[in-house]
C-alpha cells in the first residue's frame, strides 16, 4: 500500500464544541520523509484548531515553496489554502488578509523560504503587523534540494556530508523581536505539549504572531554534529516556562505557586497561563526578553516557549482603519460609490 | 507498568482477537488472506488442521470469533469469518486435499484406543491419533459417523454430502468403526484391554416439559433433538399444519424451520425470555424470521390443551422481565394466552446422561451427575478414561468439541507414552517481517471501508419445499474476495524496537485511530486514562515499551489498531516493523 490513510477513527473520539470531529481538521497523508519534524507540527496545528473549535472554513493557510510549504496539504483539508511562490507567502497573506479580515490566517514557511529568498517579505509582514500566525518550520537546511546549509544553520553545525557551516546563523526569533513583532515564540516539533498551546495562543493573538519551530530534517540534518537534530535539540532545549492556553469559555483550574506563574488575558477573552517560569522571566517586557534570548544564544541553549507577547497590539486593519466587512461581502454601491463621490473627492483637492 | 514481553507467544496471540476467541485457535487471518489470493485448498488445509470440519463449521459454527473481530469495534459488523471458511471448503480442489491429508496405513505403535460416540470430539481424537499409529476403535449407535452434526443439524443448513466428505476424511485413515453399536457398559469396553478410552457421547437427552396434561399425550408432543434426529434419518417426514416450538435456542430455530419444510404452515416459536435475551444466534433467528416464523416472547408455558385425548393447543402465561435485583426474574402477570396446535416441539435444552457408566469403576461423578474431568487434560478420575465435547462439561458447540478432542488426543498420547499429562506441548509460533520496500508490504495493508457482504440465499418458496435443499448458497468468488478484504490482518503485528526509536512522533501523528502515545510511565489504571484516547476497553492490552531516552515510554493500546502499517511506514528508523505472527496450537505427537 502507499499513502492510503484508513477512514476509521477511534470510536471513542468526541466532536469539539461546534460539532466537528478531529478528522474534519486533518488533511491528506504526508508525502514528506518518514519522521520529518514538519509532520509533527502539522499534527499540532490540527489539534490546536480542533481544540479551539474554529470552523474549518474560517481558516486560510498560505505557504511558499519548500518541504515546509508543502505541509498545508497535510492538515486542514477543508480550509482555504494558497500555495504561492518561493518566499512570497507574506505578500499573498497580506493580500488575502486585506481582502478578508474575518478568517484566521496560518502562514507556513521554512528557513529557506523565510530567511533567504523571502527575507524582504518577512520583515515587512512583521512591520505591518498582519494578523497572521507565521510558522517557520526550521530545520537549518534545504531539505528539498538535498540538504545544503540554510541561513538559519548555526555556525559550526556539521552537515550530513561532514562540512562545518562557516557562517553565522540568522536567528529569526531575535529578528522578529527587533522588528517589533508582538508575539514571538519558539518551540520544537518533538514537544507537542508546548507547541500546541503556543499555536493556540498565536491563533488568539490579534496581530502578527511569529513561531520559530525547530523541526529536524531526518534525511539531511539529523546527523551527529548537526545543531538541528532531534538529539541535539533535546539536549540543549531550555524552556522559558510551561504554558497552558485557556479558551475564554473555560475556567482556570490549576493553581501555581506565586511568582512562578503569570496569566495573560487575550483580547478574545482567552487566557494564556504561564507556569514554572524561569527566574524573573516576564514575557511582556520586551527589553528583558530580548536580553534573555541573547544570553541563551551565547550559552548555546535553545530557548523555547512564549518569548514575548504584547496582547494590546494594533494590527494592519486597525492601523489603516479599513472596512470590518470582507471585500466579497461588500455591496456594489459601497465598493463603487458612483460619480458623485468621485466629484466630492476631487473637489477636496481643488 | 513493566515493559511488555512480546516473546511470550500469548501476547501477540491475544492481539489476533478472532484466533484467540476460537476454542481451536484457528489462524483466521492467515486463511482469509489465502482465500483473497484464490488459494482455497491451502486455506482449507489450514482450517482442516486446526478445526477438522471446515465445511461443516463454515455453515454451522457458533462463531465465537465474530463477536471478537476487531472490525466490529471500528464499524458495525465483523468480518464474515464463518462464511469465508465455507468458501475455502466450497472451492477447494478435492483431489489436492485428499493428497494433502495423511493417508494410511500408518505404521502401528501397538496401542489401542476406543472412542465412544462418533461426533466431532471423538472424530478429532481419531484424526489426531490414527496417523501416530494408534489402533482406533470408534463406537456409535447410529449408522454413520458425525454424531450431533448429523442428527441435530438439519440438511438445509448442512448438506449430508458435506458432512460425509469430512467425516470420511477421518474414517478413511483406517479407523475401526463399530456403528449401530450402543455401548451399554463402560466396563465391557475397558475389559477389552484398550490402552485408553475417550468418551464423546455428547448431551443426548432433550429436556421435556412436565406440565399439565403432558402425561395424556404420547404422540404430537416431540422432544426437539430426538425429533430432529428422526427427521434426519427419514423416520419422520410430516408434521401438522399448526406447530408450536417451545424454546429460544438454536435447536428451537432448527425445529421451527424444519417444521416449515414438513408441512407446518402456521409455525410459532414461543419463548419464556424476552426477544433480546434468546439464546439462539442472531443469524439463526434472522433466518427463521425470514421464513415467516413469528416469535412470541415472554410466554411461560403452563400446560397442554387436550380434547378427546388429542392435543389441540397449549396455554401460556405472559411474564415480565424484571432486573431490579441485578439478576433477571420473570414475573408472572396473570394474563393467559392459548395457542392452537397440531404438534408441539419442545426445545428447552439438553442434558448429559451416563446410564452406561458403572459407578464402581473408580470414575467419580460430581455435581449435576457429571463426571469429574480435568479442565486441561480431559482425564477423568479413572486414569484410562478421557472425556471431551458436550460429554465433558455439558452442552457447548462443535468447535469446542473439536478443541476438546485435540487436547484429549494430546493427553492420551502422553498417557500411552508414560509422560506427564500436565506437561503440555508448546504452540508453534513464527514471526516474519512483512517489509518488501519503502511503501510495500507482503500483506494487503490498505483498510477497505466496505460493509459486511450478505450471503446469497436460495429462493424461499423452493427451499421450503425441500428439507434437504441448502438455504445459504455461499459467497461466490467476487463476494468472497470482497469480504476477505475486510479482514484487518490482525496477525500482522506492529512490533516496536525501543532502541531504534528517535521519538520523532511520526507514528503517533499518523496513526488513524490514535493508538500510540509517548508518555511518562505510570500504573496501568492511570495510564489508561492519560492516553491520547483513554483506553477504556479493559479486555484489550496495552503494549508498553522500555524507557526511551526522554524518560518516556511508548504505549500502544491494542484495542482498535487497524494493522494498517502506517506507523511502520512513517517510522524513519524502522523501530516499528510489521511482522506476521503465526500461532499454531500443539497437536498430539
Amino acid at each position: 500500500m502507499t499513502y492510503i490513510k484508513p477512514a476509521f477513527r477511534h470510536p471513542d473520539l468526541q466532536p469539539n464544541a461546534i460539532g466537528f470531529h478531529k478528522k474534519d481538521y486533518e488533511g491528506a497523508i504526508s508525502t514528506l520523509c518518514a519522521g520529518c519534524g514538519h509532520d509533527s507540527i502539522s499534527s499540532a496545528i490540527v489539534q490546536a484548531c480542533f481544540d479551539l473549535a474554529i470552523e474549518p472554513h474560517k481558516i486560510a493557510k498560505i505557504s511558499g515553496i519548500g518541504c515546509s510549504s508543502k505541509t498545508p496539504t497535510y492538515y486542514l483539508g477543508q480550509s482555504h489554502g494558497f500555495n504561492s511562490v518561493h518566499g512570497r507567502m507574506p505578500s499573498v497573506a497580506t493580500g488575502a488578509y486585506l481582502a478578508n479580515r474575518n478568517l484566521k490566517y496560518i502562514g507556513v514557511s521554512g528557513d529557506g523560504d523565510t530567511a533567504s529568498i523571502g527575507m524582504g517579505q518577512f520583515v515587512h509582514a512583521i512591520r505591518r503587523n498582519l494578523n497572521v500566525v507565521y510558522i517557520v518550520m526550521n530545520n537549518g537546511c534545504y531539505g528539498l534540494t538535498k540538504g545544503q546549509d540554510s541561513a538559519t544553520a548555526d555556525e559550526g553545525s556539521i552537515s550530513k556530508k561532514g562540512q562545518a557551516n562557516p557562517f553565522e546563523a540568522i536567528d529569526l526569533a531575535s529578528l522578529a523581536m527587533e522588528l517589533g513583532a508582538t508575539f514571538v515564540g519558539r518551540s520544537f516539533s518533538g514537544d507537542k505539549t508546548q507547541l500546541i498551546p503556543l499555536i493556540k495562543a498565536a491563533l488568539s493573538h490579534p496581530g502578527f504572531a511569529f513561531l520559530d519551530v525547530i523541526s529536524p530534517c531526518v534525511t539531511f540534518n539529523n546527523n551527529k554534529g548537526s545543531t538541528k537534530s532531534y538529539d541535539y535539540t533535546r539536549e540543549h532545549i531550555e524552556a522559558t516556562g510551561t504554558m497552558d492556553f485557556v479558551p475564554f469559555e473555560q475556567e482556570i483550574t490549576v493553581d501555581y505557586p506565586e511568582g512562578s506563574s503569570k496569566s495573560i488575558a487575550m483580547h478574545d477573552g482567552s487566557i494564556i497561563e504561564l507556569s514554572k517560569l524561569a527566574n524573573g522571566w516576564d514575557p511582556q517586557d520586551r527589553m528583558a526578553s530580548f536580553m534573555k534570548i541573547q544570553e541563551a544564544r551565547i550559552k548555546g541553549q535553545i530557548l523555547t516557549g512564549l518569548l514575548y507577547i504584547d496582547p494590546e497590539t494594533k494590527d494592519l486593519h486597525q492601523m489603516l482603519n479599513t472596512t470590518e466587512k470582507s471585500l466579497n461581502q461588500l455591496e456594489a454601491n459601497v465598493l463603487s460609490p458612483g460619480l458623485k463621490s468621485l466629484v466630492d473627492i476631487n473637489n477636496e483637492y481643488r | 507498568m513493566k515493559p511488555t514481553d512480546t516473546s511470550n507467544p500469548e501476547y501477540y496471540h491475544k492481539v489476533v482477537d478472532c484466533q484467540y476467541a476460537c476454542p481451536a485457535h484457528t489462524p483466521v487471518p492467515e486463511y482469509i488472506r489465502l482465500i483473497a489470493a484464490g488459494r482455497f485448498t491451502d486455506a482449507y488445509m489450514i482450517n482442516w488442521e486446526s478445526n477438522v470440519f471446515p465445511g461443516v463449521l463454515g455453515r454451522t459454527c457458533d462463531r465465537p470469533c465474530e463477536p471478537a473481530c476487531r472490525r466490529g469495534r471500528v464499524e458495525e459488523e465483523p468480518v464474515a469469518i464463518c462464511r469465508l471458511k465455507r468458501v475455502a471448503a466450497d472451492y477447494k480442489d478435492k483431489e489436492d486435499v485428499s493428497n494433502l491429508i495423511p493417508k494410511g496405513p500408518f505404521p502401528k505403535n501397538g496401542k489401542r484406543i476406543a472412542l465412544i460416540g462418533g461426533g466431532p470430539a471423538s472424530l478429532t481424537v481419531a484424526r489426531d491419533l490414527a496417523p501416530l499409529g494408534y489402533e482406533v476403535h470408534l463406537y456409535d449407535e447410529q449408522i454413520k459417523g458425525g454424531g450431533m452434526m448429523r442428527t441435530q443439524i438439519p440438511a438445509f443448513r448442512l448438506p449430508e454430502s458435506v458432512l460425509d466428505e469430512e467425516v470420511n476424511y477421518i474414517l478413511d485413515m483406517g479407523i475401526d468403526t463399530h456403528f449401530k453399536t450402543y455401548v451399554s457398559s463402560l466396563k465391557e469396553i475397558l475389559d477389552k484391554g484398550y490402552d485408553a478410552v475417550f468418551v464423546g457421547t455428547g448431551a443426548p437427552k432433550g429436556k421435556d416439559l412436565k406440565l399439565d396434561n403432558r402425561e395424556l399425550l404420547s404422540s404430537n408432543v416431540h422432544i426437539g433433538i430426538q425429533w430432529l434426529a428422526s427427521v434426519a434419518f427419514g423416520h419422520t417426514t410430516k408434521i401438522g399444519k399448526k406447530v408450536l416450538v417451545i424454546g429460544g435456542g438454536n435447536t428451537a430455530m432448527d425445529c421451527c424451520r424444519t417444521s416449515r419444510r414438513l408441512g407446518g404452515d402456521d409455525v410459532k416459536v414461543v419463548v419464556r425470555s424476552p426477544f433480546d435475551e434468546m439464546k439462539a444466534s442472531p443469524w439463526e433467528i434472522e433466518d427463521a424470521q425470514h421464513e415467516d416464523i413469528p416469535f412470541h416472547n415472554c410466554h411461560n408455558p403452563k400446560g397442554f390443551l387436550v380434547q378427546d385425548g388429542k392435543l389441540v393447543g397449549m396455554r401460556f402465561e405472559i411474564v415480565e422481565a424484571n432486573y431490579d435485583t441485578g439478576k433477571r426474574r420473570l414475573i408472572p402477570t396473570g394474563e393467559i394466552v392459548d395457542f392452537e396446535a397440531d404438534d408441539v416441539i419442545i426445545a428447552v435444552g439438553q442434558e448429559n446422561t451416563f446410564p452406561w457408566i458403572e459407578k464402581d469403576l473408580g470414575l467419580e461423578f460430581g455435581e449435576w451427575e457429571m463426571p469429574i474431568v480435568d479442565k486441561t487434560t480431559f482425564q477423568s478420575t479413572h486414569p484410562k478414561v478421557f472425556f471431551g465435547g458436550d460429554a465433558a462439561f455439558g452442552p457447548e458447540n462443535v468447535i469446542t468439541a473439536v478443541a476438546h478432542g485435540h487436547q484429549a488426543a494430546i493427553s492420551i498420547d502422553l498417557f500411552c507414552n508414560g509422560a506427564d499429562l500436565k506437561d503440555r506441548p508448546h504452540p508453534m509460533t513464527n514471526l516474519i517481517n512483512q517489509k518488501m520496500g519503502i511503501h510495500e508490504w507482503s500483506y494487503d495493508s490498505a483498510v477497505v471501508n466496505d460493509l459486511r457482504y450478505k450471503v446469497p440465499h436460495a429462493d424461499k418458496k423452493q427451499s421450503l419445499k425441500d428439507r434437504k435443499m441448502e438455504v445459504e448458497l455461499g459467497f461466490d468468488f467476487d463476494l468472497a474476495f470482497q469480504e476477505a478484504q475486510r479482514c484487518l490482518n490482525c496477525d500482522v503485528q506492529t512490533s516496536f524496537n525501543f532502541d531504534k526509536c528517535i521519538e520523532c512522533d511520526a507514528c503517533a501523528d499518523v496513526c488513524p485511530t490514535d493508538c500510540i502515545t509517548f508518555i511518562e510511565n505510570d500504573d496501568e489504571a492511570d495510564l489508561r486514562l492519560k492516553l491520547k484516547v483513554p483506553a477504556l476497553n479493559q479486555t484489550q492490552d496495552l503494549f508498553v515499551s522500555e524507557t526511551l531516552p526522554t524518560t518516556r515510554v511508548l504505549i500502544k493500546d491494542e484495542n482498535v489498531c487497524l494493522h494498517c502499517g502506517l506507523c511502520a511506514e512513517r517510522c524513519p528508523t524502522a523501530a516499528w516493523e510489521m511482522e506476521k505472527f503465526l500461532y499454531k496450537t500443539a497437536k498430539a505427537g
